[in-house]
């Protein structure tokens, strides 16, 4: 049976299980009237009952799924002819794909090779033995479970703290989700860089200055060299975040001093939820917005004063990724400027200071850590962003600090390498992966650093 | 002040002249300090003005550019089904029937209207103003009622795009015309179409029916928003209640230690990691470790799970502190167990503020486009998806496909994809602080 019947079917047995553990319960002590010899309320007992039977067999489900796959396919290559085994590894995995294809249904038996064919029947044959022996177990581990707690039910049973031990661990275990999917990150794109690395050298990877990413089919193609050197993509990332930085923190900081120093709580009210819609709205939106208005719009200006303005320049993605920041930069350092004291601005004006040098001489320098921590959160945003850049920024890797130039970013790069492209092993997605990595370590450098700068502050003050 | 006391009078006349000094510096410093305070102000004042006016751009043009969305154009036509044309070997049996050249009826009825239409490049401009599906739609009519072959029926059809652009005025006749999607000679037509009455702008029911086209006039959104929909579920029912039982843990039952602050700086650190680098992690792990099919809802429910995690956990955190250490101690007294307490009497307290975090996260994720990209849900997928593994892309994404396309006419429909999807943030948003503005108490 499909395994989201059987999980089914695994749920039904464990409601069951704490009808019986509960009425068991009563029963051992006699009824309603003796319930107050028990330990724990009756639906406790009840609960264990339904754990033990549930859990132990949706973990064997769990795992014997995620299991299966490989070791199926594994027990089909045993299977099949020596003269099949001892083809190299890339035919071996055609006619594996072909099985998976005609196993999932996507082509007919006939339409592929008799190895394919006899091995796709002996895949089927021994899927549908997993599927009933994972059947048999699991019901089997459900019932045993189920029946070691209900014959163990007694007055003394102290089934309330087995089942909060029970809760407990699986709120941890919800909570080590974090760690895991920061293992996975860094293993999914550490895997696949070091591969990417034993053919590019690290070196020349980090410091080439020419990137074309086309591997060649035919040996005597055109720019089939392939060159992986990422510099022009790094600059090309910093030249716009320093755009979008160079709108967002000065308007951003500007509109955080008015909305926490100087408005009236009515204005602050409307103003600062307007704000943030700016940061809810969809980066896909904005990246629209720069491709189809912004862009044509600063190159038809560019014309008009004699400036030659690529269509897909650096500068139309930066200010609408500026535009998206601002609410970020001002949010941050509007909580940063609230949390200053008020004693710091009632001694600057007592010595006669007026609001703006008190903001300027006291309030400022004093948050300047926390902002400063804020800013470079928003910087690590600005890296990381996607959309925006990949429609509205270009595809040509160009070292340049102009900013009405195409430029590329790291992440434009990795979009394009990775869309539309089902191959696993060649370089051109590897590299993908490879500027993945980098990106990871530079936006976790950078928000590790913040967000210790921002903690640190916010306790200065507390 | 001491120096001020009797005995140092004799030096009390130049300190006043001092004082005096120092007065008027101040006050003649005064006004320019109240300039640059006045200036400083406005600068602020400025910034938010600033910010407010990029918002209203971005609505104002998203809006102008898509509005026109929710209308159609369609043309009135004469529709002979002609026997001749449709029931080729004379028996009139279904088979025949469907296998029957639909788009000749459209054509013969065009041809009718203008009769005077020669040449044949002529000929296919005037075909080109009525919408390759009209065709279809004739054949499901006739299928449904057979009886109508041989007579006349006056039917509204879909226009084609480019007509379309030019009744919803996106189209000017004083641009050159070979620049212009439509000749002069189909602008002459579309304006005899519409001053005969035959020609008109509906709601545009496609638009919200139907799945992706490579047509301008047959593509909707409702593919992407079923494809949102699906994704979403999956990513709901996951993310909320592991958000809520690791915010719990966190909040009630860690004790602090090393391991609890590296859970934390894990949170804090994932919800700042960049949103393409956990399509990474999906692409690597969902799609070829564990073989997950790609396109599918499922996977990308998976990887915004993991992306709207930090959200949850965080706000659910922050719900949990609110609520004030006397419930606890109350519960705690009456003899409750820890895990009672919480699941008693904390938690429903907490729960708008998880609620109202989660919705917040849901919209976040709802936006998302970039991680989806990597897991393959940017094919151009016509069929609506009706299950968690089918093929699917999302709306932001449609949006990001759509964007590409050259045809003028996908402009409009890019630009309605967002508006739509602009309405489900707000709507989410929105009952995010209804629950707010509602459930949440102070203390």
């Amino acid at each position: 049976m499909p395994a989201t019947t059987l999980v089914l079917v695994l749920l039904i047995l464990s409601v069951i299980a704490y009808r019986f553990g509960r009425t068991r319960s009563l029963a051992v002590v006699g009824g309603r009237r003796g319930q107050r010899d028990l330990h724990s309320l009756p639906s406790y007992y009840g609960l264990l009952t339904a754990l033990w039977c549930g859990l132990p067999a949706l973990l064997v489900v769990g795992l014997w799924t995620a299991a299966q796959e490989s070791v199926i396919t594994r027990l089909v290559l045993a299977e099949m002819p020596q003269a099949v085994q001892t083809l190299p590894e890339d035919q071996v995995s055609l006619i594996l794909n072909d099985v998976r294809n005609v196993v999932a249904g996507n082509m007919q038996l006939s339409q592929v090779s008799a190895d394919a064919q006899r091995a796709a029947t002996a895949y089927l044959r021994l899927e549908h033995t997993s599927r009933m022996a994972l059947a048999v177990v699991a019901l089997a581990t459900a019932m045993l479970g189920g029946i070691f707690v209900w014959r163990r039910i007694a007055p003394q049973l102290r089934a309330r703290n087995s089942v909060e031990k029970i809760f407990e661990w699986l709120l941890l275990g919800c909570s080590t989700i974090a760690i895991f999917t920061t293992i996975g990150i860094l293993l999914s794109v550490l895997f696949e860089s070091i591969q990417f690395f034993r053919d590019v050298p690290v070196w020349d990877f980090i410091f080439g200055l020419e990137w074309s990413p086309q591997t060649a089919i035919r040996a005597d193609q055109v720019g089939s060299s392939g060159a992986f050197g990422a510099v022009p993509l790094f600059a090309g990332t910093l030249l716009i975040s320093a755009i979008a930085m160079a709108v967002a923190v000065p308007i951003g900081l500007f509109s955080a001093i008015y909305l926490a120093e100087y408005a009236h709580r009515n204005f602050r009210a409307t103003a600062k939820p307007l704000l943030e819609i700016l940061a809810g709205i969809p980066t896909v939106v904005y990246g629209f917005f720069a491709a189809l208005t912004v862009g044509p719009l600063l190159r038809e200006f560019g014309e008009s004063i004699g400036l030659d303005v690529a269509s897909e320049s650096a500068l139309a993605a930066g200010l609408v990724m500026g535009v998206m920041i601002i609410p970020f930069v001002s949010s941050l350092s509007d909580d940063m400027i609230t949390a200053v004291p008020q004693s710091l601005r009632d001694g600057s004006y007592a010595l006669g200071g007026t609001r703006s040098e008190t903001i300027r001489r006291v309030v400022l320098p004093a948050a300047l850590p926390g902002i400063v921590g804020g800013v470079l959160l928003a910087i690590s945003r600005a890296i990381g962003e996607t959309m925006i850049v990949v429609m509205a920024a270009g595809l040509s890797a160009n070292l340049t600090a102009n900013p009405l130039a195409a430029v590329t970013t790291v992440t434009v790069q990795i979009v394009t390498l990775l869309v539309g492209d089902q191959e696993f092993d060649s370089s051109k997605t590897l590299a993908a992966f490879a500027l993945g990595l980098v990106l990871f370590l530079v936006t976790l450098g950078l928000n590790i650093i913040a967000l210790h700068v921002v903690r640190k502050y916010r306790e200065q003050y507390e | 002040m001491s120096d001020a006391a009797p005995g140092a009078g004799a030096r009390l006349p130049e300190t006043l002249r001092d004082h005096r000094k120092a007065a008027e510096a101040v006050a003649r410093g005064l006004k320019s300090r109240y300039r640059a305070e006045t200036r400083f102000r406005l600068y602020g004042l400025g910034a938010v003005a600033l910010g407010m006016v990029f918002l209203l751009i971005l609505f104002v043009t998203i809006i102008g550019k898509g509005w026109s969305v929710f209308r159609q154009s369609y043309v009135q036509l004469e529709v002979f089904y002609d026997p001749e044309l449709l029931d080729t070997d004379g028996t009139g049996s279904p088979e025949s029937l469907a296998q029957a050249d639909y788009s000749a009826l459209v054509k013969a009825a065009l041809r009718k209207l203008f009769p005077d239409v020669e040449e044949r490049p002529n000929r296919r401009q005037l075909y080109g103003m009525v919408s390759s599906a009209a065709g279809f739609e004739l054949q499901k009519r006739l299928a449904d009622d057979p009886a109508k072959l041989g007579t006349t029926e006056s039917l509204w059809l879909l226009a084609s795009d480019e007509l379309d652009l030019y009744y919803k005025g996106r189209i000017d006749r004083t641009e050159d015309e070979v620049s212009r999607p439509l000749s002069d000679r189909q602008l002459d037509w579309a304006d005899y179409l519409r001053e005969a009455g035959a020609a008109e702008l509906r709601f545009n029911r496609v638009f919200f029916t139907s799945g992706d086209s490579r047509e301008p006039e047959l593509a909707g959104v409702w593919g992407a928003v079923a494809g949102s929909f699906f994704t979403l579920l999956v990513t709901l029912v996951l993310s909320f209640p592991i958000g809520v039982a690791a915010a719990i843990y966190l909040e009630e039952f860690a004790k602090r230690n090393r391991w609890t602050d590296l859970i934390e700086v894990n949170i804090n650190n994932l919800a700042a990691v960049p949103s393409i680098v956990f399509g990474l992690l999906g692409l690597a792990v969902f799609i070829n470790f564990f073989g997950l099919p790609r396109s599918a809802p499922l996977v990308g429910g998976l990887v915004l799970t993991l992306m709207t995690l930090p959200t949850i956990i965080i706000a659910s955190r922050a719900a949990l502190k609110a609520v004030p250490p006397s419930i606890r101690e109350a519960a705690l007294g009456m003899g409750a167990s820890q895990i009672q307490m919480v699941a008693h009497h904390v938690l429903p307290l907490a729960m708008p503020g998880m609620l109202t975090g989660t919705i917040i996260g849901m919209a976040r994720a709802l936006g998302e486009s970039a991680p989806l990209l990597m897991i393959g849900m940017v094919a151009f997928i016509v069929d609506v998806p009706k299950s968690f593994l089918d093929p699917a892309t999302v709306l932001p994404v449609q949006v990001f496909i759509w964007a590409d396309v050259p045809e003028r006419a996908f402009v409009e429909r890019t630009s309605g994809a967002i508006i739509v999807l602009l309405a489900f943030l707000i709507m989410m948003n929105g009952l995010a602080v209804f629950l707010r503005n509602r459930f949440e108490r102070r203390w």
